[in-house]
Parts: structure tokens; C-alpha cells; sequence
């Protein structure tokens, strides 16, 4: 029983991780139409800032939260401006290239200074250590990531669902040209959009870092597994995203309890099985 | 009460100085060259309308004095201000609204979204207790979806939600279209109340009857141009003219 809960807790953790990147990834396709495959290279890079905050500058983990998501939030701003911005009205193939080279190019130079093998990256002494809950013991880290993703997840929903900015970013998805015509600035709201996507992404990144080391090729493993994610929630749904990305980890942690040796694959037979029956995704809508 | 509005119409009307200049105005949709030399003028206070068939370049010449179509040339001024090369943003921002044949209502914002969505651009929008005034039905459906309300409700949204910007100048394409005899009627009254309040308005209409009971002005669109103008005044002299024109 104890291993039971004990993979429901990384179905958890990784559940988490799937939602805060297939989240952005949403954000990014309703307002950019773009696929963003640079999404795990970015994650990526949010680790790698909080290590470098940490390792040069001496900065902690909680401020590398607030920074690392900026700063790799701001370098997408600037990937969308002098890039992304061009392909407005092209084929979603184009967006898929373009992104999947940025994250090539991305990856291969990390890659070139710090190899494929993990940099170490400390739990924050806060949060160090463990709880005995009576039925199994929870280190403190990772209950703190699966909270704290939910809460951000949740803050992500309500500022595109119930705030006046939401109602702009949500009317500009469905009709950018009228939302123009009223005065407001939507080629800058999109940047801002690919910003905050990309900065869940970091964010996401920073998270991990003390879970899973920080290696160039954290995102590249990860990123075909949310997009599965992705499929099998819909493009389109906000909560949607949020959901099955905690509901996917979950199944996952579950197979690798039950039948381990399908741990790895339950993700894309269940994609499979959506694309036949509904290859919209489960909460997604028609394009 | 809307009556007579209509009736003290076209006594303010002449009153305003000129507020939009167009001149030569041309405009492309990828290949294709729609508008070939647009000219005419509207006068603040004024309702102007712009007759024509389907394809004449009615809805173009509006799109482009927005700044939507992407490719035109020629000379659009707004008090006295060029906008042919502002964007949409921007000319809204001068306080020029639009409210598109389409009605543009967005299907994943509810009533109250939708009708705060535009932004104020400038001082001077109707208070939303007068909005609510002149269109009591949106009041009872703030939380419905955009998309759920009737044909009408929409039409009434897509025009209600401009006018607490504090945009002056308002462009209505064919804002009687696919609606039932009293529901444009309703729409009539709206028109004439808000000439009355100070709006300049600039509508294409297919629907000419409907537009001979507000417009104080007329001009007629051909091929991308603009053939023909003529006052309410001059209308019944006009008549057989205009029935050749628009093939009615």
C-alpha cells in the first residue's frame, strides 16, 4: 500500500509538471496559433537559471521562482518579436519548425557547456525533510510542488477566465482583427501572452530542478509526453489543460503500480484512444 | 419620444463641421483591387449612408477607414487627422467604433464581457444605465454566453458595446441584416436617438427603406466607387435612379 501512494505521489509531481507546460502550451496555440515545441527547451532553461541565480550569484531558490520565470519569460518575448511574430497566418507547420529548431539550437548549446549529465540543484532548506502522515511519508519538497503548481495552475485559469485582461486575451483568440478595432494593442498582447506561457515553463523548470537535477535534456524527455498531454485534453480548454495534465500523471503513477512495465506508454495508448474516438481532445473544440 | 428625434433630425444635422474626408481612397484584398478612388465626406451630427449591391465595396470602404484591410492608399482624415496608415488600434483610440456585418459578439465572453470589452477611448461614452435604457434586453442577460442571445440581441450588443467607449464617430455595417420587421424597427429608433445625442454615424445598408427613416445623406457605391450622393431631401427625385443602381 505504502508503494501504492508513494506512486500516486510522483503520478502527483509529474501530473503537475504536465499542467503547468501543457497550460502554457494552450495559452500559447489559442493566442499565437502556434505549437510551441520550444516549450521543453525553455522549461529547461528556467532550471538552468535558478542553478546559475544560485551557483553565481547567490540567489535563493524563492527569489529563483520569481526571477527565472522573468528573465526566460522576457528572452520568449524577444524569440516573438523577431521570430514567431512573422509566422502570423502561415501553417501550423511552419510554427512546429521553427520552435522545434529554437529548441535544437537551445539544447545543443547547453549541451556544449555542461554535457547531458545533471547539475546538482539543493532543496531549499525550508522545505527539507518529510511528514509522516500516517499511511505514508510525503518529503515536504514534493507536497510543496503540488500545491504550489495547483495554486498557480489555478491563478493561471482565473486571470484568462474571470479578469477583464482574460476577457481581451479570450476575445482577441476568437477574433484578433475586431478585438484591434476596439483600440487595443494585440500584437503586444500576444508577446505578452508567449511571455507568460513561456513563463510557466520556467517556472515549471525552476520546480524540478531539485527533483530531477538540471540537464539540458530535462525538457527534450518531458515535452513528448505533454504534448501527448495536450492531445488527449484539447488545445482549446484552459481547465482543461490543467486537468488532464494532474489526471495524466496520476494514471501514469497508477500503471507504474500496477503494470510497470506499461508506466512509460499508457500516456500515448491513451492518445491513441482519444484520437480515435475524439480527435479534438477531450475538452478541446473544433478548430 | 423616438419619433421625434427623427423629426428634429435633420435640423442639427447640417449644423456640425466636416468630420471624416475620404479621398481616393483604394484598397486590395490580396490580389484583388476592391476600392478604385473612394470620395466623400461626412459631417459631424450626421447619419450618411452608403447604398449599393452585394461586392459594390460598401463594407471595404469601412474596413479601410478602420484600418482593418491591410493594403490601401489614398487619404482618410479624421478631424482633420490623416489615418490611412494608423493602425486599427490607433484609429480607434481617435475615437472612430465600428461594429461589424458579422456583429463580431465573441462566443467565449458572456454579456457583460462582451458589452466592457471595448475599451473607453476617450471621455464622453453613454453611461451603461443609458445603454441599458436603450436596450433593456441586455440587461436581463448579462451572464448568458455572447453567443446564446437571438439574432437581435446581438445586433443590439454588437452596437450597445460601442458606444460607452466615448468613440463619436460610428460606422454600422448593415446592422438591419437577417432581423425581423420589429426588431429593425427598434434598431431605427436606436439610430435616431443616438443622432440626438451627438453621434456622427456612418451606415451601410442593403436594406433601403430602413435607411431612408434615419440617413440625412446618401451615397451610392458602384465597382469600388462612388457614383452618385444625394440628401433625404432629394430622395424621391432620386427614386428611379436609385432602383437602377441598386437593381430593386
Amino acid at each position: 500500500m505504502q508503494a501504492l501512494y508513494a506512486q500516486l505521489l510522483v503520478g502527483l509531481i509529474n501530473g503537475s509538471f504536465y499542467a503547468l507546460l501543457s497550460l502554457g502550451l494552450a495559452v500559447i496555440f489559442g493566442m499565437l496559433n502556434i505549437i510551441n515545441f520550444a516549450h521543453g527547451a525553455l522549461y529547461m532553461m528556467g532550471a538552468f537559471v535558478a542553478y546559475f541565480l544560485l551557483s553565481l550569484g547567490g540567489i535563493n531558490y524563492w527569489w529563483a521562482l520569481l526571477i527565472a520565470p522573468v528573465i526566460v519569460g522576457i528572452f520568449g518575448m524577444i524569440l516573438e518579436r523577431t521570430m514567431l511574430q512573422w509566422l502570423t497566418g502561415l501553417d501550423h507547420l511552419y510554427g512546429l519548425l521553427l520552435t522545434f529548431g529554437i529548441a535544437l539550437i537551445v539544447q545543443g548549446v547547453f549541451q556544449n557547456y555542461f554535457g547531458s549529465s545533471g547539475l546538482p540543484y539543493a532543496i531549499p532548506d525550508q522545505l527539507k525533510g518529510g511528514m509522516n502522515l500516517g499511511f505514508m511519508f510525503l518529503p515536504i519538497y514534493r507536497g510543496w510542488v503540488v500545491i504550489f503548481s495547483l495554486v498557480v495552475c489555478i491563478a493561471t485559469w482565473f486571470l484568462i477566465e474571470k479578469t477583464r485582461l482574460g476577457a481581451y486575451l479570450r476575445a482577441a483568440t476568437e477574433n484578433p482583427t475586431l478585438v484591434r478595432a476596439f483600440g487595443i494593442n494585440v500584437p503586444r498582447m500576444i508577446t505578452l501572452t508567449y511571455g507568460l506561457g513561456v513563463g510557466l515553463a520556467a517556472l515549471a523548470g525552476v520546480l524540478s530542478a531539485p527533483i530531477n537535477q538540471v540537464r539540458p535534456l530535462m525538457g527534450a524527455d518531458l515535452i513528448i509526453v505533454v504534448f501527448a498531454v495536450v492531445v488527449i485534453g484539447g488545445m482549446g480548454s484552459i481547465m482543461g489543460s490543467i486537468i488532464t495534465g494532474f489526471a495524466l500523471g496520476v494514471i501514469e503513477g497508477l500503471t507504474k503500480y500496477f503494470y510497470p512495465e506499461a508506466s512509460n506508454t499508457v500516456v500515448f495508448v491513451l492518445m491513441v484512444l482519444v484520437l480515435l474516438v475524439k480527435p479534438t481532445g477531450l475538452t478541446g473544440r473544433a478548430a | 419620444m423616438p419619433e421625434t428625434a427623427i423629426a428634429d433630425a435633420p435640423a442639427k444635422a447640417a449644423t456640425g463641421g466636416n468630420i471624416l474626408q475620404v479621398r481616393n481612397l483604394e484598397a486590395w484584398y490580396g490580389e484583388s483591387h476592391i476600392l478604385h478612388g473612394i470620395n466623400f465626406d461626412v459631417n459631424a451630427g450626421e447619419v450618411v449612408t452608403l447604398l449599393g449591391r452585394n461586392g459594390a465595396g460598401k463594407t471595404t470602404t469601412l474596413k479601410s477607414i478602420m484600418g482593418i484591410i491591410g493594403k490601401r492608399t489614398g487619404s482618410v482624415k479624421f478631424n482633420n487627422q490623416e489615418i490611412i496608415r494608423a493602425t486599427s488600434d490607433k484609429i480607434a483610440r481617435m475615437g472612430i467604433a465600428f461594429c461589424p456585418e458579422e456583429r463580431g459578439i465573441f462566443s467565449s465572453l458572456d454579456v457583460r464581457e462582451n458589452l466592457l470589452l471595448p475599451p473607453v477611448v476617450r471621455p464622453g461614452g453613454l453611461p451603461l444605465e443609458q445603454i441599458f435604457d436603450l436596450f433593456p434586453n441586455l440587461k436581463e442577460r448579462l451572464n448568458s454566453q455572447g453567443t446564446k442571445l437571438s439574432g437581435g440581441e446581438q445586433q443590439m450588443l454588437a452596437i450597445a458595446r460601442i458606444l460607452r467607449t466615448g468613440a463619436s464617430f460610428l460606422m454600422l455595417d448593415e446592422p438591419t441584416e437577417g432581423l425581423a420587421p420589429v426588431i429593425i424597427q427598434q434598431i431605427g429608433h436606436t439610430i435616431a436617438r443616438l443622432k440626438k445625442e451627438g453621434f456622427t454615424i456612418l451606415l451601410v445598408e442593403q436594406n433601403f427603406r430602413f435607411a431612408s427613416t434615419v440617413a440625412d445623406r446618401y451615397y451610392v457605391v458602384e465597382h469600388g466607387k462612388i457614383i452618385d450622393g444625394f440628401s433625404n431631401a432629394e430622395l424621391a427625385a432620386n427614386m428611379d435612379k436609385l432602383h437602377t443602381y441598386l437593381g430593386v
